[in-house]
């Protein structure tokens, strides 16, 4: 009965209260870490809002919609220049922000299959090299972003390895899909635009999102599924239940907040990256996400858009931090409850 | 090719142009652009799949019922919609990627829209325009790395040189259009704090002990070599021209084609100035110009900041002009950023007739007009005069006839282990 110690051992951490006659230190350690939290988080966020809102809420929509052109007014050839001028950079914003959400929606779910898989395969299974298969999920935590660009450049730039191949290759672009009717054929859908090349296109980034995201399903999973062991699988499966449902009734179960956390790190990781994204896109106005957006704004000395835009990035952080919370608390349940349910033979 | 139609380019400064230049030159513009889908045997391939699929289908179902033949149907279709997918998208738009360098945002964002405005009306083709701006060096690097630029507009020749060396550009091109293939030009300047309080006049002030200069990195941008060949150029007292006047223009162009040696390069008081300036006055060396405006203007460092006329003038119109004031020095460097058309890219996507019509647009008229708006220095002579208030005729010296073009500088001054390697000690 190895649940029974860990039991007495987590009641007692919980059940027992707080060090005694130390308020000096413990006040220290709180005032240094709000401090430290307060200098590096809060005041950071707050000024990114201060900036945004710094001309007021007219400029901070107008960075996102334009001022439509009054009808009947003349417009000097400077108004007329800045009107086009503003709507052209609303639209690429707006393009940004599309690209952004396009590019976290293909990589997402390839990140959950992937997390899931692997995470399985080194918890519930003991084999040669699964130290060194963890290792190398670790490895885009250790390798600088921008070096994980240039890799994707090496290999599939015009000089790279697959450069041959990489560079005539024509996929369609799975946006321009449309509804185009019987009219004209029997197949009513059609792919209106297609992309030839990979480096430089939005592949490129969605590969390099890739690259720089997927640790995050698999890291929140395996430390999880470590602890929870196989037993239950392999109950199951002792009492005649297939693979796939073993999965879905028992394993699936067990990690979902896990998997959710996991899934909220890697979101927020593909809206934010920089480096790696920044390397593949070749600086094209049509290949920008929202960071690479936020830099030419910042280049342009557009300050007030830039901070606009990051407004959005920086509430997407206060939303990822919420849901933080309460997925960890169910986590924590999750743990609990299991610890306990070991304890029962 | 039956239907051409032809677009009259009225070029500026006619009489100065070369023979191939003077006559009014037409584009064509083949009706082939419009719908670029091949013919014949990819079109007869896919009708072939389907019928190949449907019978095999047909035969492997047999028995069962209509619903099941549905299925099949569906993934057949499935199928035909990522090889329909595969092919060419069908559109009579054109898509054209300039690859530029940092501060020509603003610039081909307006000429884009009159050129497709242009084209349309000449040839009812829809031209539509992607941009990258980025570092010079940088953005070469990318286009040799396999971004797909129609057409190059970069800071330095050099660039564009590198670019040729990689197969992607054939030999030759800076001679396809005139004025060294560059359309516009600019200078480098000084960009003071208002009222010029440390009074820097002209370049012997910038390696005064008290003078600290922002300046980008020569390694890796244009404005940057442009600025250090103009100190060099200046230091040595190279011989100048009035470029605004027809008559400098065409003295300049002379004394470039007979320049035939270059002492230049062995000034050594030119050296031991550039030497002491990199060393002492250059508290830090930006990647690219604007980054290296961004840290004067913005980041409050430095007396001086060294850069594109251009630069110069946007940090005035962004930041006021009761922040800082502009000073010309005595005489400065003809800053000519080049463009050219990628040929490999071009005959690949069939872009070669609206990419050589687009470079050519920015030497008429109507371009250089924005050209001169925007401060960069028109090729034009009528035009520059019109905004002389903006872009005083200072006397200037061309690269070509003091140092023999970009290919010897490079080498000299910028290459790995050559000059400025030898004289900057950045950790002292």
């Amino acid at each position: 009965m190895s649940g029974a110690p860990a039991k007495s051992l987590v009641s007692g951490a919980s059940g027992k209260p707080a060090p005694p006659n130390r308020p000096l230190v413990r006040r220290v350690l709180i005032a240094t870490t709000v401090a430290f939290l307060t200098l590096f988080i809060v005041i950071p966020v707050v000024n990114v809002f201060a900036q945004a809102f710094s001309k007021g809420i007219d400029a901070y929509v107008s960075v996102f919609q334009a001022p439509s052109q009054p009808k009947d007014a003349q417009l000097s050839l400077v108004e007329r220049r800045k009107l086009t001028a503003a709507r052209g950079q609303a639209e690429k914003t707006w393009s940004s922000i599309r690209l952004t959400i396009g590019i976290a929606a293909v990589v997402v779910p390839l990140n959950i299959v992937f997390g899931l898989a692997a995470a399985w395969s080194v918890t519930k299974f003991r084999f040669g090299g699964r130290s060194l298969l963890i290792a190398l999920i670790d490895l885009p935590f250790s390798v600088s972003p921008v070096i994980a660009g240039l890799i994707f450049v090496l290999l599939l730039g015009r000089n790279g390895v697959f450069g041959d191949w990489a560079t005539h290759v024509t996929w369609p672009d799975p946006f321009s899909l449309h509804w185009r009717g019987f009219a004209e054929d029997w197949w009513p859908l059609e792919f209106t635009q297609s992309y030839t090349g990979i480096i430089f296109t939005p592949f490129a980034i969605v590969l390099a999102s890739i690259f720089v995201t997927f640790p995050f399903v698999a890291r929140s999973l395996i430390s999880l599924m470590e602890t929870q062991g196989s037993d239950e699988e392999v109950a199951a499966l002792s009492l005649g239940a297939s693979g796939w449902r073993t999965f879905w009734k028992i394993t699936l179960p067990n990690v979902k907040w896990a998997l959710l956390y996991g899934v909220i790190l890697s979101t927020a990781r593909a809206f934010g990256e920089f480096g790696a994204v920044s390397v593949v896109s070749g600086h094209i106005d049509s290949n920008d996400t929202m960071p690479l957006r936020i830099e030419k704004l910042w280049n342009e000395y557009n300050n007030q858009a830039a901070f606009s835009v990051a407004s959005l990035l920086a509430l997407l952080a206060v939303v990822t931090l919420i849901v933080q919370l309460i997925v960890e608390r169910q986590t924590g349940k999750d743990e609990m409850r299991h610890t306990e349910g070991e304890g029962i033979p | 090719m039956t239907n051409f139609n032809s677009i009259d380019l009225v070029y500026i400064n006619k009489h100065l142009l070369p023979p191939s230049f003077q006559k009014t030159e037409s584009a064509r513009v083949n009706d082939n652009l419009k719908v670029s889908f091949p013919t014949g045997g990819s079109a007869a391939f896919a009708a072939g799949i389907p019928a190949l699929h449907g019978r095999l289908i047909v035969q492997r179902f047999r028995n069962l019922d209509r619903r099941s033949l549905f299925v099949g149907m569906r993934f057949l279709c499935l199928s035909l919609s990522f090889l329909l997918a595969s092919l060419p998208a069908m559109s009579a738009d054109v898509k054209i990627l300039n690859v530029s360098y940092d501060p020509t945002r603003e610039l081909y964002t307006e000429i884009n829209d009159l050129f497709a405005d242009h084209y349309k009306s000449r040839t009812g083709v829809n031209v539509t325009f992607e941009q990258s701006h980025g570092g010079s060096s940088k953005q070469a690097r990318s286009v040799i790395d396999g971004l797909k630029a129609d057409v190059v507009t970069l800071g330095a020749g050099w660039d564009i040189t590198a670019i040729e060396r990689s197969g992607l550009i054939k030999p030759g091109w800076q001679e396809k259009l005139p004025y060294n293939s560059s359309p516009y030009t600019s200078t480098v300047g000084f960009l003071v704090r208002k009222g010029n309080p440390k009074n820097i006049k002209d370049w012997n002030d910038l390696t005064r002990p008290d003078v600290q200069v922002i300046v980008p990195n020569p390694k890796t941008g244009a404005a940057a070599r442009w600025a250090f060949l103009a100190l060099w150029g200046a230091t040595a007292k190279a011989k100048t021209h009035d470029l605004s006047s027809l008559a400098g223009l065409k003295e300049s162009q002379a004394a470039a084609r007979s320049a035939k040696d270059f002492p230049i390069y062995q000034n050594a008081e030119a050296r031991a100035t550039i030497e002491k300036f990199y060393n002492n006055n250059v508290p830090v060396l930006d990647t690219g110009a604007r980054g290296a405006t961004v840290t004067f203007a913005q980041k409050q460092l430095g007396d001086v900041l060294l850069n594109w006329e251009n630069e110069l003038w946007l940090a005035l119109d962004e930041f006021g002009k009761d922040k800082f004031d502009i000073v010309y020095p005595s005489s400065s460097i003809l800053g000519e950023p080049p463009v050219a058309v990628v040929d490999e890219v071009v005959d690949k996507k069939g872009t070669r007739d609206v990419a050589e019509a687009y470079l050519k647009y920015l030497y008429t008229p109507e371009a250089q007009e924005v050209v001169a708006q925007l401060h960069y220095r028109p090729r034009d002579v009528e035009t520059l005069k019109k905004y002389s208030a903006d872009l005083p005729p200072i006397p200037l010296f061309t690269i070509d006839e003091t140092f023999g073009g970009w290919e010897k500088a490079q080498a000299a001054f910028f290459a790995e282990g050559a000059l400025f390697d030898q004289i900057y000690r950045p950790a002292k």
